[in-house]
């Protein structure tokens, strides 16, 4: 073997043995896996347009022949996917504490009343609407964290029934604000302009896509600061040594009830200002009929895990599932329903539990074909 | 008041169905968050099943069908959670999350794939099954006695005796506690801990089935079944994971889950003026409360939750 050979080999080996490697690989198997399974359930429905459906949920906006529509609506699906992406780091911030948040769903619901309430009835600025979300989502997210650190209450239980009990109180509250003859809520583009967040020129670079605001922007930062608040902080550092070990953490003295708490908070700001930068851009009303929890939320589960819970990982992977669950609407209706894309993505967060177990068993693999080598020399 | 009682005992039946799943599940060491998911599955099976069965068919018949369907349907749909989490050591908490979404993402995508291939313009995710529901109905004056009562009595019962008196339900439970001791002793770990799972979608299928029989007479699926899984949870924990206690709790639960279908019948509660929502939320809110007096000193399978390692001590 010459030596330049040597060098790739173990250049690639290095690759292989990569943590970060193995979760990109893990990911796009899920992936791989989810959409041929999707395939396969569109076959079975209906053989004739299982193909044409399974583009047409790949391709998306590019469904539309003229570019500059293409351009405008794959503006709303970034609008979408930004608000995806503040509630998957939502729960990957949670999760890195070793808190489950389901209740990102419910913390999004409080956050979109909050933010909707103030601008529609008190008229307020566009900032003061997020900050409200913010602070409305986070102390819900607290209540889950404090019942937790002093009453050792399971976060996934206590979370959906906040869940609920979030979704009847907003459906409550919006219901004063609400269009006489609709069940949805007056638009913010008549009542108070001042609400929407701004657009700073993005607009343009989108067909004119009013939508486009600096929610794009916010949602991009926001991961980048979880990700230093994570990696490159001390806090950052107690909090994942309590998800860790909640006892270690306290014989080290850190405050482990605190760290919960806290935690909590963050997690639950985190998507209320998700729910901030997509209903203050007017792009949708809520509906105070509604029955079931908006699925943003739980589609924040499944870009939080495909990410591999890592914050960067989440931008692309938010960004993906939001591109598929858009393209869902473009799947041809006589045959089949636009929530077979939530099909794809429910079973892409199944796959990734089993994510850990192929790193271990490849790992075991390289262990086993390095030993093989050793012992041949 | 007697409509009160009624509703209080149907929604109870689920809750017992749905928590003692649970517990048979946690007992053999699996967290089964997924519950939820199971619910909406049997639900789907037994509900696909009733829309289809041929008018005339004795009553017995048709009950035995339906449930068989919806157990069928909820245990296949467990093993997923079972095969995850007991061979390829997978977390529970996301495995089961994965499972309540994936279930009603199906039940949905089925329904709707029913519904347009018989006429396109129906696009609803609806299954409408009011005639063969009347199976499972006895009218005893105005009190309408449901079989799935007695038969979440029955299960009640049986559970009881497996966990507590039985040779199976003691290794279960020994599965749950020390998995390594128990294998120590010859019992195979895996296999109990299938059972256990197994176990928990049947009873979490056919819980589902009797919510979405309870009172109406068809079924909107897109609703899933309004976090009734996790109610359930919240009754075993309550219940600290004991069959009796999960059949009280569940009664009490259920009364409150029942007022919301029939405050508007006593005049002390209208004349209270709240709006309807209360009433909607109250079962969580009380849950939520009841969790925080009860957790603290949880009883909980010592070892639920932990992937099974042969190699541990």
């Amino acid at each position: 073997m010459s030596t330049e050979q040597k060098k790739e080999g173990s250049l690639l080996k290095k690759c292989i043995r990569n943590n970060g490697f193995q979760t990109i690989i893990g990911s796009l198997l899920c992936i791989i896996i989810g959409l041929f399974i999707g395939y396969i359930v569109l076959l079975v429905i209906n053989p004739q347009g299982a193909g044409k459906a399974i583009t047409a949920i790949l391709k998306n906006f590019l469904y539309y022949p003229s570019a500059a529509a293409a351009k405008k609506y794959f503006g709303t699906t970034l609008v979408k996917a930004s608000a995806l992406l503040m509630c998957s780091l939502s729960v990957l911030f949670a999760w890195k504490v070793g808190l489950f948040n389901i209740g990102a769903a419910g913390q999004y619901v409080i956050g979109a009343g909050a933010c909707l309430y103030c601008g529609l009835k008190f008229g307020m600025p566009w900032y003061g609407c997020l900050f409200a979300a913010m602070i409305a989502a986070a102390l819900v997210g607290a209540i889950s964290g404090a019942l937790k650190a002093y009453f050792n209450v399971n976060e996934v239980i206590s979370c959906i029934m906040l869940n609920w009990i979030g979704l009847y109180v907003v459906n409550m509250l919006l219901s004063n604000v609400k269009e006489q003859t609709t069940p949805y809520t007056r638009p913010l583009s008549s009542v108070n302009k001042s609400a929407l967040l701004p657009n700073i020129g993005l607009d343009k670079l989108f067909s004119k896509n009013e939508f486009v605001t600096i929610g794009l922007l916010l949602a991009v930062v926001a991961a980048i600061a979880i990700w230093i608040l994570l990696e490159k902080t001390k806090f950052g550092y107690e909090l994942k040594a309590t998800g860790l070990n909640k006892n270690a953490a306290k014989y080290c003295g850190m405050r482990e009830k605190t760290n919960i708490i806290l935690t909590m908070m963050i997690a639950g700001g985190l998507a209320g200002l998700g729910a901030g930068i997509f209903y203050l851009t007017g792009i949708e009303q809520w509906m105070v009929q509604q029955t079931s929890v908006p699925a943003m939320g739980f589609n924040g589960i499944a870009a939080a895990f495909l990410g591999g819970s890592n914050p960067i990982g989440a931008i692309f992977s938010s960004y993906f599932i939001q591109h598929i669950t858009s393209g869902g609407t473009y799947v041809d209706k006589t045959m089949y329903c636009s929530q077979i894309s939530d099909l794809i993505s429910a079973f892409i967060i199944y796959l990734c539990g089993f994510v850990f177990f192929f790193k271990v068993r490849l790992n075991r693999y390289l262990d086993k074909r390095d030993e093989k080598k050793g012992g041949a020399k | 008041m007697l409509l009160l009682i009624q509703y209080t005992l149907i929604f109870a039946s689920v809750l017992i169905l749905v928590a003692l799943g649970g517990c048979f599940s946690e007992h053999s060491g699996v967290i089964n968050i997924g519950l939820e998911g199971i619910m909406v599955i049997g639900a789907l099976g037994g509900a696909l099943t009733m829309r289809y069965l041929t008018a005339g068919m004795p009553a017995f018949v048709v009950i035995l069908l339906v449930v068989l369907a919806s157990v069928i349907s909820g245990m296949i749909f467990s093993l997923l959670l079972g095969v995850a989490a007991i061979k390829f050591n997978a977390d529970q908490t996301l495995v089961g999350t994965a499972l309540n979404l994936l279930g009603p993402a199906i039940a949905v995508v089925l329904v709707r794939a029913v519904n347009t291939a018989e006429s396109v313009d129906n696009v609803s995710s609806t299954v409408v099954y009011g005639q063969a529901k009347k199976a499972f109905l006895v009218n005893m004056g105005s009190f309408e006695f449901n079989w799935f009562m007695l038969i979440a009595l029955l299960i009640l019962i049986a559970s009881y005796i497996v966990l507590y008196k039985t040779r199976f339900g003691l290794r279960l439970c020994a599965c749950g506690e020390h998995p390594q001791a128990a294998d120590s002793v010859g019992i195979n770990v895996y296999k109990m801990r299938y059972a256990g799972v197994l176990i928990s979608g049947a009873l979490g299928g056919l819980g589902g089935l009797v919510y979405i029989t309870a009172g109406v007479s068809e079924w909107k699926f897109e609703n899933g079944v309004a976090g009734f899984g996790f109610l359930a949870l919240a009754v075993m924990i309550f219940g600290q994971w004991r069959p009796i206690n999960i059949g009280l709790t569940a009664l009490l639960f259920g009364m409150f889950r029942a007022l919301s279908n029939v405050y508007m019948g006593f005049d002390a509660l209208v004349a209270l003026k709240l709006p309807s929502t209360i009433y909607n939320m109250l079962p969580y809110i009380i849950s939520l409360i009841v969790l925080v007096f009860v957790s603290k000193k949880s009883r909980a399978p010592k070892a639920e939750g932990v992937p099974y390692d042969k190699g541990l001590r």
